[in-house]
């Protein structure tokens, strides 16, 4: 709709203006409150940064909170494991899965691929006793594969491919056996780089997920070494009757931030092109 | 280099019989154009020869050795598709170059054979650049391109123009006539387009449902049609159909509605008194004064090309249209009558139940 009338063009900017604050603004405020000692933020709140940032930040960074016994940075590393672990892994997966199920005629083809679609009923949050149970029973409590495998398995990213790769011709896959190339060289010589630009857009939304995954890790993680900055800042509001590291916790805050903002950022050209053009 | 000989071929998908026995030979450095309408099998011929689909029945030898069994990479062809099927994230040079990396060609003869290539094909500038930014034609040179730097023993061409504009046709018809001169390599064409079939093909295949209808050269096909389906398959405007019934002395024809036309020669004696169908090129009428051997045309309407007038009609009221072509512009009122006579030796005869051509 293209339509000139300057109220309206007031109207528009002040609802997006509006909204931009709306949203902004616990940013703000997390923000204003990691940058002051603990004592400023509890008696009275200000409204403007203070100069306990660096400070702070490398508290944060380095010590840590209270009774946490994990410094931020080294829950970051966890954090970062975790979500490229399962970003990556899940892509790997569904890429071959969807490989299989497109280009393969093997027995009980539509039975795999109604097990994948089942699944899509059952997220971690259905399934987390048994998965638990299995997890601890092949010991990988507190390791990074604990964290990252039972998650890896993702049915949404299989379909996404799966449609990807009926959309691309048939011919395209004949031509290749003219040419000499087997199963496996189609699928890193042709398929994948085609699928490049989905492959990042779905990057960018499975880190987001996997940084943000608490209920799973709180589960399998005791020991303070795999704790997950989720995790973390959960535990540093633990403090019972005693006082909570707010300056801390919001830098804490702010730095868990950091990367997907990050991701967003830099992968946001490949975002864009993975969700709306189709290369072909 | 090499001859290819269908013996027998039968396929089906599943209980569904497509392909009804095809046995043909396909001499070294020949022309092959497979013509049909959509849906009569001249694909699925096609990719059996390139092993894209598996043979039921019947065996395809390329320079005589049984080829049922190999993979499409391991037959020695090349193939281009209707819709180019280039890889879209390779340089021009790269998706040429492909197929014989795979082969693990030195890189030296690898870049020798893809700039030979383009040479031929017009495309050296173009090496650079990606399939989306080429026109259709370009892109269907590059898919040649591809082919060539193979040198296959045999190419095969599956509707490769279908995807192009009129003009852009007409001119790579031309440049695949000239190619394959060039090359002189046996290839196999599959098109709908009769005037494809006729321009390219030394020797043509017409199919219908699964069945060769007739296996000759594009003039044999045109002159002397074997089916009715074939006669009225070639030509454009298609040939003129009547039914009619030969005589008892075999000398002439009865048509329904109209005279009798003279035949020559005369016919066999097992045609005799037999149900016919007459068939006639718009073409090959001619105007005649009104008198015996002649069939009245009422015009129904005109079509005025230019070079040639195509004039519509009925022989009675309750025969269906058919239709004359003149030379130069005639103006001619709706409802009046021609007369029309046409050479004996024009006539294709058919037998009405079978459908095949009666006579020489």
């Amino acid at each position: 709709m293209v339509e000139h009338r300057p109220w309206l063009t007031f109207l528009t900017h002040a609802i997006l203006l509006l909204g931009c604050l709306i949203i902004a603004f616990p940013i703000y405020t997390t923000f204003v409150a990691s940058t002051h000692s603990l004592e400023t933020i509890t008696s009275f709140f200000p409204f403007l940064p203070g100069r306990h940032l660096i400070e702070n930040y490398q508290q944060a960074l380095t010590v840590g909170s209270g009774e946490v016994g994990a410094t931020v940075g080294s829950m970051m590393l966890n954090s970062l494991i975790m979500a490229l672990g399962i970003a990556i892994g899940k892509i790997s997966i569904s890429l071959l899965s969807a490989f299989a199920i497109v280009y393969f005629r093997f027995r009980f083809r539509m039975f795999f691929f109604w097990m994948i679609f089942i699944t899509l009923m059952l997220p971690v949050e259905v399934r987390i006793l048994p998965t638990h149970k299995v997890v601890a029973d092949l010991n990988m409590l507190d390791s990074y594969s604990g964290l990252i495998f039972p998650l890896i398995a993702s049915a949404t990213a299989t379909f996404l491919f799966r449609q990807f790769f009926m959309t691309v011709p048939d011919e395209l896959c004949e031509a290749h056996r003219i040419d000499g190339g087997g199963p496996m060289r189609f699928f890193f010589d042709i398929l994948l780089p085609m699928s490049r630009t989905s492959i990042a857009a779905l990057f960018v939304i499975l880190f987001i997920y996997g940084w943000n995954q608490y209920l799973w890790p709180l589960l399998v993680t005791g020991d303070e070494s795999y704790y997950t900055l989720l995790i973390g800042i959960k535990r540093m509001l633990d403090v019972g009757e005693g006082q909570a590291d707010w300056h801390i916790i919001m830098a804490s805050t702010m730095l868990a931030m950091v990367p997907p903002v990050l991701v967003v950022i830099f992968m946001q050209k490949q975002f864009v092109r993975g969700m709306t053009e189709t290369e072909k | 280099m090499a001859d290819v000989s269908l013996r027998d071929i039968y396929k089906s998908f599943g209980q569904n019989e497509v392909i009804h026995g095809i046995s043909c030979d396909i001499h070294d450095g020949e022309f092959i154009v497979i013509l049909g309408p959509s849906g009569c099998g001249k694909s699925t011929v096609l990719r059996m020869i390139a092993g894209l689909e598996v043979i039921t029945q019947g065996d395809i030898a390329i320079n005589g050795k049984v080829v049922n069994q190999l993979e499409p990479a391991d037959r020695d062809i090349a193939m281009v598709f209707q819709n180019y099927a280039l890889y879209p994230h390779m340089t021009v040079f790269k998706n040429m170059a492909y197929g014989l990396k795979i082969r693990r060609m030195p890189k030296a003869e690898i870049e020798e054979r893809v700039q030979r290539a383009a040479r031929i094909l017009e495309l050296t500038e173009f090496l650079d650049r990606k399939p989306r930014q080429l026109s259709g034609g370009q892109r269907q040179r590059v898919a040649m391109g591809r082919c060539i730097v193979r040198e296959p023993k045999v190419f095969l061409f599956d509707e490769p123009l279908s995807n192009l504009d009129a003009k852009l046709r007409v001119q790579m018809r031309l440049e695949l006539r000239n190619l394959h001169e060039t090359l002189g390599i046996t290839s196999v064409y599959v098109t709908h387009d009769q005037v494809e079939a006729m321009t390219l093909g030394d020797r043509l295949i017409i199919m219908e449902n699964g069945y060769v209808e007739q296996i000759g050269s594009p003039l044999e096909v045109y002159e002397r049609p074997a089916t009715i389906f074939v006669a009225g398959f070639i030509g454009s405007p298609a040939m003129n159909f009547f039914e009619g019934r030969a005589s008892r002395d075999g000398q002439s024809l009865e048509l329904s509605g109209s005279g009798s036309l003279p035949v020559y020669p005369h016919l066999e004696p097992d045609f005799c008194d037999k149900a016919v169908v007459v068939g006639v090129r718009p073409e090959h009428f001619s105007l005649a004064p009104e008198g015996d051997g002649t069939i009245k045309m009422q015009v129904d309407h005109l079509e005025t090309l230019g070079a040639d007038t195509l004039v519509h009609g009925k022989s009675g009221e309750e025969s269906s249209l058919f239709t004359l072509r003149l030379p130069d512009i005639h103006n001619y009122k709706k409802g009046s009558s021609l007369f029309l006579s046409v050479s004996p030796e024009r006539l294709h005869l058919f037998d009405k139940q079978s459908g095949k051509r009666i006579g020489d």
